[in-house]
């Protein structure tokens, strides 16, 4: 359909302005462009050689080859963040998505000031991570941690959670405060996905005698799937990536058991000064990013296909 | 309304209300009050503490948590009068600013070639756009400081407002592509017809029609430039050029005696402009963040 009125507009006036296209395309995409390029395309390959280099702050690296990732592999501080790593976005991700999802379903009920709760619930989403990060920081004290309190007082612990000092607690902590973080993002997208789910395919169904288990398994579920498969491949890339959550509240600790590979990428290049060993943990990343980015292009692939598209 | 029969079946009415009511308070509005609950309960506690006396702060068992005698406005008078917090209020709004301004113009154009000149390549430069929203800031911070050091705008503001638009600018673009897709050919044939210049055409015809998305664009490109932490922390090392959350942390952040009333309410009136900007504008930045995700 496309092809056809191109080619009845270029014999008419369209037909001028068509040998300036790439000219004018060339202008107009000439900012963004300079920036891309710039500052996203160039550093990425720079990081890339950074990561084949001993550079060091103020000190030209020279070309090591994979020196730094043989020694990367040896190194059980990398290893225990790689495994952070995917143990904090596999357990955030899932508990985001079934809470955001849950979350998604009780605001598309017919209730009194929808808007208004749709509001309030984006807000930790809104607010900057670091900002509301301190307030969980607060929150997990260690001497005068509300949460410690109110259990004392139920009579459920003793003393106080040791919150940020215990491996497996300050583990538990810092996913907390991501899910607290990503669902307001799960569940306002997957809302809107839902909105466009028409009322009377569920009303059929219900007419049909359906439970609304069976209604959600085999109506909402289905016709959802493309906009999970979206929603959780950017949150799976946010978690995967995250380095605000985990500087603000542990720094990594205790012990390195909270740290993830961005939170090690920074103390290696930055404070420590191996720039060339921190881009490689940097870089280390992207093959994970990539596995998320093509499961994203079938998931989109998928919907065209759903849709009859013919892309 | 005195019919007895017509009172008898409200009667009915009302007894079935009040079941599907019991069941919808336990299906629907208990678990969205825990929901509400624990997803302000931070801010409450933030709000709380940053105007609690210190000797009510740390003191549970003679003052309940959970509110406050006599609040005080020493820790906000504190942070505005003898930290450098105004400094870094200014600094992140004129970053966040500036960077939005770039971004979106750049934007604009390239969102405007891409759907609308289909110049060579145009479908390729859109899915390219697309993959550079995708590459994360914790995987360039090191290259890009490396980059901004020999630049020579190392610890400026120049460095983060130039910076911040790599994650803007995909992000703006994208979706200012899907409002112009929205946007009739027609309108602009019509002008081409009447003689407009495609100059002409995007300033009179294609932007105030895209007005509600460059609303939600620059709504959602500020906010990101407010929270951006990774960039400010490694590009900027002088007090007097940091950003809030940078600021807030490592300067209000020290020993072992942590001030938390002053650092909740640098917490607090950190995220106040976001959160106001935001509740006048929430419908826009809700369809920016499903638009995003949809397209």
């Amino acid at each position: 359909m496309g092809k056809a009125t191109t080619s009845a507009r270029n014999g008419t006036f369209l037909g001028r302005l068509t040998g300036s296209k790439n000219g004018l395309g060339l202008i107009f995409m000439l900012p963004a462009a300079t920036f891309l390029l710039c500052f996203l395309t160039y550093p990425l390959g720079l990081g890339v050689w950074l990561g084949f280099t001993d550079t060091r702050i103020g000190r030209a690296g020279e070309f090591i080859g994979l020196e730094n990732y043989i020694w990367l592999l040896d190194d059980p501080v990398f290893r225990l963040s790689v495994f952070n790593t995917i143990l904090y976005t596999s357990v955030a991700s899932v508990l985001k998505f079934g809470l955001g999802l849950w979350l998604a379903l009780l605001l598309n009920e017919k209730l009194p000031m929808k808007s208004l709760f749709r509001a309030i619930i984006l807000l930790p989403w809104v607010v900057p991570t670091v900002l509301s990060a301190l307030a969980f920081w607060w929150i997990f004290d260690s001497q005068f941690s509300i949460i410690s309190w109110i259990l004392m007082k139920w009579g459920w612990i003793d003393t106080p959670i040791n919150f940020l000092g215990d491996p497996t607690n300050a583990r538990a902590a810092v996913i907390a405060a991501n899910v607290w973080r990503g669902i307001p993002f799960v569940a306002i997208s997957l809302l809107a996905g839902l909105q466009t789910i028409p009322a009377s395919l569920n009303e059929a169904a219900a007419l049909d005698g359906a439970t609304s288990w069976q209604r959600f398994r085999r109506i909402t579920l289905p016709l959802l799937t493309p906009i999970i498969a979206v929603v959780m491949t950017f949150s799976v890339l946010f978690t995967f990536t995250d380095f605000q959550l985990i500087y603000v509240l542990t720094r990594g600790g205790p012990v390195n058991a909270t740290h993830l590979m961005a939170t090690l990428s920074f103390q290696r290049a930055i404070p420590g000064g191996q720039l060339g060993e921190g881009a490689a943990i940097a870089v280390a990343m992207i093959p994970f990013l990539l596995a998320a980015i093509l499961f994203s292009f079938f998931g989109l692939q998928r919907r065209k296909w759903q849709q009859g598209g013919a892309d | 309304m005195s019919d007895p029969k017509a009172a008898a079946s409200d009667d009915i009415v009302g007894m079935e209300q009040f079941n599907s009511l019991q069941r919808r308070i336990f299906i629907v509005y208990l678990p969205l009050a825990v929901f509400v609950f624990v997803l302000l309960f931070p801010f409450y506690w933030m709000a709380i503490t940053a105007i609690k006396p210190d000797n009510q702060l740390t003191n549970y068992e003679e003052y309940s948590p959970f509110w406050v005698v006599g609040p005080t406005l020493e820790h906000i008078k504190y942070l505005f009068f003898e930290t450098s917090y105004p400094g870094w209020l200014w600094n992140t709004m004129l970053v966040a600013t500036a960077s939005t301004v770039i971004a979106l113009a750049a934007s604009v154009f390239a969102a405007y070639a891409i759907e609308r000149v289909r110049f060579t390549g145009a479908r390729v430069t859109g899915l390219l756009i697309f993959l550079a929203y995708l590459v994360p800031p914790s995987i360039l911070f090191i290259p890009l400081a490396f980059i901004v050091f020999q630049v020579g705008i190392f610890d400026t503001r120049l460095a983060l407002i130039l910076t911040y638009p790599t994650f803007l600018i995909p992000f703006c673009t994208w979706l200012l592509m899907g409002y112009f897709r929205t946007i009739p050919f027609e309108l602009e044939e019509s002008a081409l017809v009447d003689g407009a210049t495609r100059w002409q055409i995007l300033t009179r015809v294609i932007l105030p029609l895209a007005v509600p998305g460059l609303i939600s664009a620059g709504i959602f490109a500020f906010t990101l430039s407010w929270n951006e932490f990774i960039y400010a922390l490694t590009f900027i090392s002088s007090s007097e050029n940091k950003t809030v959350p940078v600021g807030v942390l490592t300067e209000l952040v020290r020993g072992d005696i942590y001030e938390w009333g002053a650092l909740m309410a640098g917490a607090l009136f950190g995220s106040l402009p976001v959160v106001i900007l935001y509740s006048f504008f929430v419908d826009y930045y809700v369809s920016s963040m499903t638009g995003a995700v949809k397209e």
